[in-house]
């Protein structure tokens, strides 16, 4: 009895490589797989079939709300809460409220950016089967790898791997679940 | 909607020394992942130690007896505490400018040196925010400055600069320390990866999050970094617009002018710019880093300081012009007191060391010489210090009525408190070299990359089949 698998893996030497397989392995139907590269490569996850474009959205609507946080605390506090005549002004003095404003949305857009970065990729995540793969450390350093998950439709145990073998990889292992 | 960051092609190799993927990562990782430290970081933090201990000791003491130990009184209320907050606040200013606006304008070069440049931002915040609090004087009731609900059922008064300055550098402190974390979220990976402890394995292991490295990672990754980079520019923008609004919105001679807001801004940069080549240049050369910090880079961060330098001296000459063009006599006698009055000796060394000084700049020969370029951006973080105290000193000390006159001499403790922060400041930047990679290494492999995809004959990878075309086009 074998152990579950995560995937198969290959490893290349450039990020060429591993662009060239990825556009390969989406050409022959493969449609559940990941890329692990030491730097972001442009293309990438278009290569793998990734697309999505929740972060920005994500940062956008912290934005809105810090405004409307930001501009309605400082309507409850000056119109309604404690109404203080400054200088003739009106309790609502609205320009005066464009800076505090502009600082809560700005606050609350880079938490929308870093917590939804880190929640979109499901971090933090202490345990992916991934790290079992051989030399995969290197992922982190000077290595390229692709990985066709036991999930895909077309996923089978020895043609994946010859598949990949024929990709250029250096090494092609399976990751265990 | 087009997500990914658009790296232009470099002009020319910003890393030298032939290296590979794997010794750019040995390089940067292994200051942090060795025990072997030059003589001078155990020297240089030591020292840096000794000022901590002042700046307790400061503080402490002020604690205990109020602000009365400093030398504030009636009318120079400010004192060093403001002078030392727009001090610091402005050297934060370059971390910024470096991580996000020469991000935007895609600027490879910054890519040595800006996670150095926002760690130094996150220090000087800290610095910064230090001073208001103790100036306040009651820095236990210090909360009031926020929107919480208390027993006294007051709440900040909204229409005042100082309630938008507590706003803006509590936001740009928080913004700054979440792009720097983001940014070495991949470094901690790294890390990780290469760690031989068990104890360095699980610390790195923990901030790195899991990260993984995966396209998908990178492909939010790039969004929210890019986005974060947009966000910090205009941020860093207002804080020190709202910094000079403090001032500009009173009616004091010398503070009332609109030119405050962009010269403010100008005069952060050029300082902040001053004070990176302050630390880069010793650190460089005791960790022998310049392969990634090369002359280059000093050479453009001098031009940078002399653009910015010129921008704060036509400052310093438009308000001259408009004390003179105002016709208001309260401005004018400003301008006079300030050139012949009992301050006068730091306004002319304010003007050498802003204004003169950097100047020689304008020739290579002097931007190539290191040591030059040291003294000179040690002159010029002296002499941003003197513009602070002649703005907020000259100001206040004779105002519309002479017998509201008066003279402001720093006492030992507001020294004390200074030095104390740059003690501070200078031991939290040591302990980031040390225990934090100093250069984004993944960045520094992107660069390597983009560099080696350009100039293949340099190409150290052994990459066997080169795809034709692997750029996809926005």
């Amino acid at each position: 009895m074998s152990v579950p698998l995560h995937g198969i893996i290959a490893e290349y030497e450039s990020a060429e490589e591993l662009l060239h397989a990825a556009k390969r392995a989406r050409q022959a139907g493969y449609t559940r797989m990941d890329a692990y590269s030491p730097f972001p490569i442009h293309g990438l996850s278009e290569a793998i079939g990734f697309e999505e474009h929740k972060v920005p959205w994500v940062v956008f609507i912290s934005g809105v709300i810090g405004a409307i946080a930001g501009f309605s605390l400082q309507y409850y506090v000056s119109v309604i809460d404690y109404p203080l005549n400054v200088g003739g002004r009106p309790f609502l003095s609205w320009p005066s409220f464009i800076p505090v404003t502009f600082e809560t949305t700005v606050l609350f857009a880079a938490f929308g950016a870093f917590i939804g970065m880190l929640a979109l990729n499901g971090l933090p995540q202490p345990y992916h089967p991934v790290f079992n793969a051989p030399r995969f450390e290197r992922a982190s350093q000077d290595r390229f790898f692709l990985c066709i998950e036991a999930g895909d439709p077309l996923f089978d145990r020895v043609k994946t791997k010859q598949f990949l073998e024929n990709t250029g990889a250096r090494l092609v292992s399976e990751v265990e679940e | 909607m087009q997500q990914q960051i658009v790296r232009t092609e470099p002009a020319e190799r910003l890393i030298e020394g032939g290296h590979s993927y794997e010794s750019i990562t040995h390089k940067i990782g292994s200051v942090v992942l060795s025990y072997k430290h030059p003589k001078a970081w155990y020297v240089v933090t030591a020292i840096a130690a000794a000022g901590v201990f002042m700046l307790i000791t400061s503080i402490a003491w002020l604690l205990l007896r109020g602000v009365g130990i400093w030398g504030i009184n009636q009318p120079v209320g400010w004192g060093f505490a403001i002078i030392n907050f727009v001090w610091w606040i402005g050297i934060g200013h370059a971390g910024t400018l470096i991580s996000a606006i020469l991000l935007l304008l895609r600027q490879q070069w910054r890519t040595s040196i800006n996670r150095f440049a926002e760690a130094m931002t996150i220090f000087a915040v800290m610095c910064a925010g230090m001073f208001p609090l103790l100036h306040v004087g009651r820095p236990w009731v210090a909360y009031w400055l926020l929107p919480i609900p208390n027993w006294t059922g007051a709440w900040p008064q909204f229409r005042s600069p100082l309630i938008w300055d507590v706003f803006a550098v509590t936001t740009y402190f928080t913004v700054s320390l979440l792009f720097w974390f983001t940014g070495l979220i991949p470094d901690f990976a790294t890390l990780r990866d290469r760690a031989k402890k068990r104890i360095s394995q699980v610390i790195f292991g923990v901030l790195a999050m899991g990260w993984r490295n995966s396209a998908k990672h990178w492909h939010r990754y790039d969004a929210a970094y890019l986005l974060l980079a947009g966000l910090s520019t205009p941020l860093v923008v207002s804080v020190h617009s709202i910094v000079s609004l403090d001032f500009a919105v009173s009616l004091i001679p010398g503070w009332h002018t609109t030119i405050f807001p962009p010269y403010f801004v100008a005069g952060a940069i050029y300082s902040g710019f001053a004070m990176v080549l302050t630390l880069v240049i010793p650190i460089r050369a005791w960790y022998k880093m310049q392969d990634f910090l090369t002359m280059k880079h000093l050479d453009w961060m001098a031009k940078i300081m002399l653009a910015t330098g010129l921008i704060v001296f036509y400052g310093y000459i438009m308000e001259m012009f408009t004390a003179f063009y105002s016709a208001n006599q309260y401005e004018q006698y400003l301008v006079a007191n300030r050139f012949f009055g009992p301050y006068a000796p730091y306004f002319w060394a304010l003007l050498i060391c802003n204004g003169l000084i950097p100047q020689v700049l304008w020739s290579p020969k002097v931007r190539q010489n290191v040591a030059l370029l040291f003294i000179i951006a040690l002159i010029v973080n002296i002499g941003m210090w003197l513009e602070r105290f002649v703005i907020v000193v000259t100001s206040l000390h004779r105002d519309f009525l002479p017998t509201s006159w008066g003279m402001y001499y720093p006492t030992v403790w507001d020294w004390g408190l200074y030095l104390g922060t740059i003690g501070f400041f200078t031991f939290m930047m040591f302990l980031f070299v040390r225990f934090v990679p100093m250069i984004s290494i993944f960045e520094m492999r992107d660069l390597l990359h983009q560099t080696d995809r350009h100039h293949p004959a340099a190409a150290t990878t052994a990459a066997a089949t080169p795809v034709a075309h692997t750029e996809v086009t926005p």
